[in-house]
């Protein structure tokens, strides 16, 4: 059990601090959370400055285009970039977090070199379309159908949810290619150029009033068969290791803006006085043992993740289901501590408690997480 | 870093595993509520595994180790629901004449309780006016002073917080093994989610309070100690009543051992910092 970080790790650390203060002062401002355009080239500069001072992809296989990091450079990267208040990956999300990963683990050399590079320069957005009005938990039901005509794909069918799909340049798509076969065997995954003749995205309002996601319709849209990553009805394989990867580093970051908020919290709590009630104060301690301890279980689960080789296992779940809980509590005592001012939409941590109540949905409910935990970890018996 | 155990460290919790098996198996355990006097052969046997005299300097005759060893015998003896003062004797290693060595029993008085007064051969703070009590949990014998806490050793907190850990994991495994054998309604109660979604709850509370003793050992840090206590403190009573809720009616006889975890991981939530002050510890630190 060793908690300190070496030589190496340290000057890592000592340089990333060196560029990060020289860099984000160059940022322009932060643009309206409702400009999806706006944002999007925020985010896409953001992941451009990084590529060019070579943190791009840090832990991505050097085949890959990454820097072949170990996974402690990256969690200090993690932690580092969000102390220093540096932009999240936001529209960058999918393409460094779900679809670049799948690509560089499964994708051909030819689709490597076509798809991973754009990504790391923030040159190309991605978004995920795996979702379906009828498919959501159940996700190996989807229907959105694939038909093959000469050297391409034609998709028809429809999917939601999709994040940022606005503005993205590519899709992850699940399909499904046999229908006649066992759920989880007729399933393919393609990247689907969003400005292909017959998709329509039309915006979802969510309860916190932005359009972040959105419907995605497919009315026989031709999807060259070159951009199947891996092979026919085995797309639910290559979808996995995407989906443990979102589930294992996806919230590094966050957990540390966390610690940071709770902080910030407690200071406005002895301004106007709710620190002398005892109860919301002793809440404030809890929180502080809760998010040092997920901080604990990050190092846990990354010490874990150097073992078996970069892909985070079921570790992530039990990550994920105290973490997404342990945000809606920080949100929700964030509000006591503001009182009145916790209905003002205005005022910091309002619209942060709405969008905390998505983190037990997203990426798989708590009750999925709960499912995976017990089959999974527990080798509880699936129900009949 | 790397924050998994090294080699020597999984070798360490193994030993202790097997040495308690051997020497404090079931029955011993139930031999032990029945009949509530402390072992002293297996007290020295600790004694000579060096559990006492685990953090002691090897020039004085100790094993020469630090506090993440400690945090993983405890454990051990958490999950083993081993009895007697350990904390208390562990601490008293190196200043108390026979300790270290398991011959002799030392406890301490700690706020309003003290734990085996009448087994102790020494006894740290003021005991003058302690009256037994018929203690909840049949494996720790207790006495109520008049005494209020003052400071407390954050190793006490620490080494404490350990066991709650071991005691948590160990429901967790009893909750889960029964939920498997156990059938209703033609298949194992473990495969409805009601069951199934209590036993991921114990987990992950198991799990994460894992991350924060292991990490306050290494850090020795009081505000993650405080943090360790309290999380494993929750880790160790939800489990056992979610354990027992597991076992239907089972869960409430004596005979089962789940009662055995509950009690005791009542009796050491109050123990050393109650949840009250680390809650109060942790939140001066923000
Ligand atoms: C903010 C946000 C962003 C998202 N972004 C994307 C995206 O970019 N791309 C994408 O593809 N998807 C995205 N999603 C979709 C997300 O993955 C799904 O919402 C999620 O998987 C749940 O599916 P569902 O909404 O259909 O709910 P359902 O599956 O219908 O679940 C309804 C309720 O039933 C429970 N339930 C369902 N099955 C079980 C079971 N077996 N056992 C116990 N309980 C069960 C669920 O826990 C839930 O409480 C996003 C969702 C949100 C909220």
């Amino acid at each position: 059990m060793d908690l300190t970080y070496t030589d190496e790790e340290e000057a890592f650390r000592a340089r990333l601090r060196e560029w990060l203060a020289v860099s984000l002062p160059k940022l322009p401002p932060k643009p309206d959370p409702l400009d999806w355009p706006a944002r999007r080239s925020y985010d896409t500069a953001w992941q451009r400055m990084l590529y060019d001072a070579g943190y791009a992809g840090l832990h991505w296989p050097e085949a890959a285009g990454g820097r072949g990091a170990t996974p402690t450079q990256h969690l200090i990267y993690l932690e580092e970039t969000e102390k220093a208040g540096a932009p999240y990956v936001g529209a960058n999300f999918v393409g460094l977090l779900h679809a670049g990963p799948t690509i560089a683990a499964e994708g051909t050399p030819g689709q490597r070199a076509r798809w991973l590079p754009p990504v790391l320069r923030g040159d190309e957005i991605w978004c995920q379309g795996f979702s379906e009005p009828d498919a959501g938990s159940d996700l190996a039901s989807l229907r959105t159908k694939a038909v093959r005509d000469g050297d391409d794909y034609v998709v028809t069918g429809s999917k939601i949810w999709t994040s940022h799909a606005e503005v993205a340049d590519w899709c992850e798509l699940l399909v499904r290619t046999d229908p006649e076969a066992p759920k989880h065997r007729g399933i393919t995954w393609l990247a689907m150029p969003m400005d292909a003749p017959g998709i329509t995205v039309r915006p979802l309002r969510t309860l916190a009033g932005s359009a972040e996601f959105a419907e995605v319709f497919l009315d026989e849209v031709r999807v060259p068969a070159a951009n199947r990553v891996g092979a026919e009805n085995d797309g639910w394989r290559v979808t996995m290791v995407t989906l443990s990867f979102e589930r294992g580093t996806a919230f590094v970051g966050e957990v540390v803006a966390c610690r940071r908020t709770l902080t910030e919290l407690a200071a406005t709590a002895r301004q106007n006085g709710t620190w002398d009630d005892a109860t919301i104060r002793r809440q404030l301690g809890l929180l502080n043992a809760e998010f040092t301890a997920l901080w604990r279980l990050t190092q846990w689960n990354v010490s874990e993740s150097q073992r078996v080789g970069g892909v985070p296992g079921t570790g992530g779940s039990v990550f994920k289901l105290r973490y997404s809980h342990a945000r809606q509590e920080l949100y929700d005592t964030a509000a006591r501590v503001l009182g009145p001012d916790s209905l003002d939409l205005d005022r910091e941590w309002t619209l942060d408690r709405l969008s905390s109540l998505s983190y037990t949905i997203a990426a798989g409910t708590s009750q999925i997480q709960r499912n995976i935990v017990a089959e999974r970890i527990l080798g509880l018996p699936k129900g009949r | 870093m790397d924050f998994r155990l090294t080699e020597d460290q999984r070798a360490l919790k193994a030993a202790m595993r097997e040495l308690l098996e051997a020497r404090f198996d079931r029955d011993a355990l139930r031999a032990a509520v029945e009949r509530p006097e402390l072992d002293r052969s297996l007290w020295r046997a600790l004694g000579d595994a060096g559990f006492f005299s685990l953090r002691l300097p090897e020039r004085e005759g100790g094993v020469g180790l630090g506090l993440p060893e400690a945090v993983l015998v405890f454990e051990e003896a958490g999950r083993a629901l081993l009895p007697g003062p350990l904390v208390a004797t562990h601490l008293a290693a190196g200043t108390v004449e026979g300790a270290a060595t398991g011959e002799s029993v030392v406890t301490r008085v700690d706020g309003a309780l003290v734990a085996w007064l009448d087994e102790a051969d020494h006894v740290l703070g003021d005991a003058s006016d302690a009256t037994a009590i018929r203690s909840l949990d049949p494996l720790t014998p207790l006495h109520r002073t008049g005494g209020t806490r003052t400071a407390t050793a954050v190793e006490a907190v620490l080494l404490s917080a350990a066991e709650q850990l071991g005691s948590a994991a160990r429901s967790t495994d009893l909750a889960v093994q029964h939920a498997r054998d156990r059938e209703q309604f033609g298949q194992p109660v473990g495969a409805f989610q009601a069951v199934k979604h209590l036993c991921a709850d114990m987990l992950v509370r198991t799990e994460v309070a894992r991350a924060a003793v292991y990490a306050a050992a290494v850090t020795g840090d009081p505000y993650e100690i405080a943090g360790a206590k309290l999380l494993a403190d929750e880790a160790a009573v939800r489990g056992a009543r979610d354990c027992l809720q597991v076992h239907g009616g089972m869960g409430f006889t004596w005979e089962a051992d789940v009662h055995l975890h509950l009690k005791r991981a009542w009796v050491r939530a109050g123990q050393w910092q109650s949840a009250q002050q680390a809650a109060e510890t942790l939140a001066s630190a923000l």
